[in-house]
């Protein structure tokens, strides 16, 4: 798999679109660090960049190199490897090549604008280590969706919806549900369905340092518990991973019994 | 060498292979060294020969690589060097990365200097694959393919993109690697390249062997001097001569 | 040169007059230790005259209840300890030109009935309480009636733990002209509580880990605090039912919890709130009922609520703030509103400035949908700042349905204020 993962990820670093994305990230930073004198407003306006555009990113560059790099893995079949070792060596690939498009275009910026001294690192180191696990997270996902529908179109259709309803649908449900049943005690549905969806953990692990003066204005105990304690980041850090692992067992699961 | 023991495959409500038996002997000896396996479209050439590859997994039946079988297992396609029917490689790789890439996967024993020699492909070494035109990667695949010292060859049309050259080339190749004792399994729409290197043809038909045997025999059998016309009758003439669903013909 | 040390000189020589003049005036010395004559604070106190010093040495004293009843100066030389045993109020002072320095006030147990404290000036004026040090007291220093005093330096350290069964701090009660200055005040129900107090002043005091209150006023004008630091209260400080309140230059610190607030006001009127932080606050400035309050320079940054304004507030100005990277900046319940909040600084904003004038060109609207929606289902608050949210919020903002559209800033500033 170590094979694989080294030579997909040198294609993939090589190619326009890492730079093109890195090229992005740091210009965007760039002109937010200049644009705003306050680091915190950036952080923010960051982290609402990275928790849409990571995963828009990783869900497209995902279906696209799955279908593009088809043919050669009729090749790559044909060799005596393991199938799962094709596939988690491409996944892989592609996800540390976007992680590293992402911490470039992210970190040089603020490198240059002296982060290490300050006070905010540790909200920044939260933010890639948030765009760097939905890089895996929904280029594993967008594999999977690849697997599944050999056509190109379907894929590419239920990577966006996939990936809508993450970003989105999924969020306005849960109000709706939360605003329907506002008479019952809704808090263990609120953080529950939370766990559910990727952008929304990532989101509150950045809350949990961004806004725990505001979260802790809940009155909920179990919401008490899960902020304000190391519970909820530990939590939100694992059922994080474990949006990894299922989508890449997954994969392998698909790619074992999948005719080529 | 290859055992295929009642292979099915349906994909969906789609049948694609119905049963199919073939059987190619270990030894050179009274095998024959270059086996085109041939069909109209749609007939399961293709998956048959993924089925071999372990690509495509069969609904029922059997298969064994030199007593090894298929179904499961990844390590005996260190026997098999496979020509795939389009050449597309990572494009931000060069020639000499994908060659390493490939080298890295399969371990030691790769062979690829004589064959870029023969080639040519000398100049495009470090030029990236995504650069490349239709027939050098082609030339590329068919490096790729025959590397290794593999006693299995596959091939899925192994002429197209090529030019003149590189065609005469290509069947040189085959012939030394046949004068080895190879076994070499083709697939192709050129009859003449048919002709001219087959020892065995096969002919599958909606899932099922329609003929096996000598190309020659076929010409014999419709009284025609080329291997195109005679195939051609095969097709409008079915059932075949013998009358039977699968016709086994040996000279 | 010369006239300097002139001068010099003749400072020199007054001040060493005064001095003599001042311990001639105030009598003499009484020393208590463990050693001395004088073994007991007690005895101490019935042989000395008004005017005299009583120097308490180190050691532990355990005396009941001491009625300070003479103009006297107690002064403990090593914070000498004066321990309540659990069962008794230690210092009541029944006279005028009482000071207190240098004791240590010990474990003065709980009495719910008559608001046990560990030192008790009644009805007295002119007392000095100074540099002592107070430690699981139930209320620490308690002023009743009393006026004209300074309580300054002390350390107040409690180990409350729940609202009903702990007491105050400092706790100040129909009291005129006092000064609370650079006491540090942790652990109790209110660090400083002020009851019927006018014309006082609370400057430079550390008040930390109150289960209430920082600062609470009630029924209290004309005062002021200045320069204090509130930190991790139940809420920082709670002005309630006073007037005429300056409130400047403080620091209110991560008061969190589930009504937390750095400042509540509720049915105050007049009152100045000028250049103070609110940091990390649950709600910056909660308000309700107040009426002709000006709003100054102060900065907000990073509070969850910056400021929650309930109904019933008139004439609340707020000018040249700074609104930090705060969760929500403001939150006004009612639909009338004649308050006004031009010419503040937003971090949210994202309007332009086209002729460079430093405001920005359209208003800004710091009210946003999701506060309304997050008042209605608190669980909500798990979609802060989702895009679902943030797309609610900009229809919200193009079109005011919910939120009163007449909530402007109508000069942005595009720049940090100083």
């Amino acid at each position: 798999m170590f094979k694989i993962f080294k030579y997909s990820f040198f294609d993939l670093m090589r190619s326009r679109w890492s730079l093109i994305y890195a090229a992005f990230y740091f210009l965007f930073t760039i002109g937010l660090l200049w644009l705003s004198n306050d680091l915190s407003k950036v952080v923010i306006s960051l982290m609402n960049v990275i928790l849409i555009l990571c995963p828009l990113i990783a869900t497209m560059f995902g279906v696209m190199y799955y279908y593009n790099s088809r043919e050669f893995v009729e090749l790559l079949l044909a060799q005596p490897i393991r199938r799962s070792a094709i596939f988690w060596g491409q996944y892989f690939g592609l996800a540390a090549s976007l992680s590293l498009s992402l911490v470039i275009g992210l970190g040089v910026p603020f490198a240059m604008y002296g982060i290490f001294q300050s006070a905010e690192i540790f909200n920044f180191s939260i933010l890639i280590l948030n765009g760097i696990l939905l890089s895996f997270i929904f280029s594993g996902v967008a594999f999977f969706i690849a697997l599944r529908n050999e056509q190109k179109i379907r894929g590419f259709g239920l990577a966006i919806v996939a990936w809508l309803f993450f970003a989105v649908i999924y969020d306005g449900l849960l109000l709706l549900a939360l605003m329907y049943f506002r008479d019952y005690p809704l808090e263990r549905l609120a953080i529950g369905a939370s766990l559910f969806n990727p952008i929304d953990l990532s989101r509150i692990l950045i809350l949990l340092k961004l806004d725990i003066s505001a979260l802790m204005g809940y009155t909920g105990a179990v919401f008490q518990k899960f902020m304000g304690t190391g519970i909820g980041m530990f939590l939100s850090l694992s059922v994080l991973l474990l949006w990894i692992v299922v989508p890449g067992w997954a994969i392998r699961w698909v790619a074992d019994r999948k005719d080529f | 060498m290859i055992q295929i023991q009642n292979l099915h495959k349906s994909f969906g409500p789609l049948q694609v292979l119905k049963g199919v038996n073939l059987d190619f002997p270990a030894t050179a000896s009274g095998a024959s060294g270059i086996t085109a396996i041939l069909g109209p479209n749609g007939s399961g050439k293709t998956t048959l020969i993924k089925c071999i590859l372990g690509m495509v997994i069969p609904s029922e039946g059997e298969i064994f690589v030199k007593d090894q079988r298929v179904k499961g297992n990844w390590s005996y396609r260190h026997n098999i060097g496979y020509l795939p029917q389009i050449a597309r490689f990572p494009e931000n790789l060069s020639v000499q990365e994908l060659l390493d890439f490939i080298q890295d996967l399969r371990g030691t024993g790769g062979q690829p200097e004589p064959l870029i020699q023969r080639f040519g492909l000398e100049p495009f070494l470090t030029k990236r694959l995504g650069h490349l035109s239709g027939g050098t990667r082609q030339k590329v695949n068919l490096v790729l393919a025959f590397m290794y010292d593999c006693p299995l060859l596959i091939l899925d049309e192994p002429t197209a993109g090529l030019d003149p050259v590189a065609l005469i080339q290509l069947k040189a190749l085959l012939k030394e690697e046949k004068a080895k004792g190879k076994h070499i399994l083709i697939t192709t729409h050129i009859m003449d390249f048919v002709e001219d290197m087959a020892d065995e043809i096969v002919f599958l038909l909606e899932g099922n062997i329609h003929f096996r045997g000598r190309p020659d025999f076929l010409k014999k059998q419709y009284q025609s001097r080329k291997l195109e016309n005679a195939i051609a009758c095969l097709l409008q003439k079915m059932p075949a001569p013998s009358g039977g669903g699968v016709a086994i013909l040996e000279d | 040169m010369f006239i300097r040390q002139r001068s010099n000189k003749a400072f020199l020589l007054m001040l060493l007059t005064l001095l003599s003049l001042r311990s001639y005036a105030e009598g003499g010395i009484i020393e208590v230790c463990s050693t001395c004559p004088i073994q007991s604070i007690k005895t101490a106190i019935e042989q000395a005259d008004e005017g005299d010093e009583i120097r308490i040495h180190s050691g532990t004293y355990r005396e009941g209840t001491i009625v300070v009843n003479k103009s006297l100066v107690l002064t403990g030389l090593d914070y000498p300890i004066l321990d309540g045993e659990g069962a008794y109020e230690i210092l009541t002072v029944t006279a005028a030109n009482v000071t207190i320095q240098g004791l240590h006030l010990h474990n003065t147990g709980n009495s719910y009935l008559e608001d046990r404290a560990a030192l008790r000036i009644k009805r007295q004026k002119n007392f000095t309480i100074r540099n002592n040090r107070l430690t699981n007291t139930f209320f620490g220093i308690y002023l009743e009636k009393a006026g004209n005093g300074i309580v300054e330096g002390n350390q107040i350290i409690g180990l409350a733990e729940n609202e009903m069964s702990s007491g105050n701090a400092i706790h100040a009660w129909h009291c005129r002209k006092i000064a609370v200055k650079n006491n540090l005040v942790i652990g109790h129900r209110d660090g400083i509580y002020f009851e019927f107090v006018d014309s006082s002043q609370v400057i430079d005091n550390r008040s930390e880990r109150n289960l209430r209150y920082g600062l609470h006023f009630m029924f209290s004008n004309y005062d002021s605090y200045s320069c204090n630091e509130f930190w991790d209260n139940g809420a920082g400080v709670a002005v309630m039912f006073s007037k005429f309140i300056e409130m400047t230059e403080n620091l209110f610190i991560q008061n969190w919890g589930r009504s937390s607030y750095g400042l509540l006001l509720k049915e105050i009127y007049d009152a100045t709130i000028l250049d103070n932080q609110f940091l990390e606050n649950t709600i910056g400035i909660n308000i309700e009922g107040s009426t002709r309050i000006n709003y100054l320079g102060n900065r907000f940054v990073r509070n969850g609520w910056a400021v929650k304004m309930a109904g019933g507030c008139l004439n609340n100005n707020f000018h040249q703030n700074n609104f930090i990277a705060n969760t929500l900046d403001l939150v006004v319940s009612s639909k009338i509103n004649n308050n006004s909040f031009d010419g503040n600084y937003w971090s949210e904003y994202s309007g332009y400035d086209l002729n460079y004038d430093g405001i920005g060109d359209v208003p800004y609207r710091p009210v946003k949908l999701f506060a309304y929606i997050l008042d209605q289902t608190p669980e909500s608050i798990v979609l802060l700042r989702s895009l679902f949210i943030d797309l609610l919020n900009f229809s919200e903002k193009v079109s005011p349905v919910f939120t009163p559209a007449d909530v402007l800033d109508h000069q942005p500033k595009i720049d940090i204020l100083p």
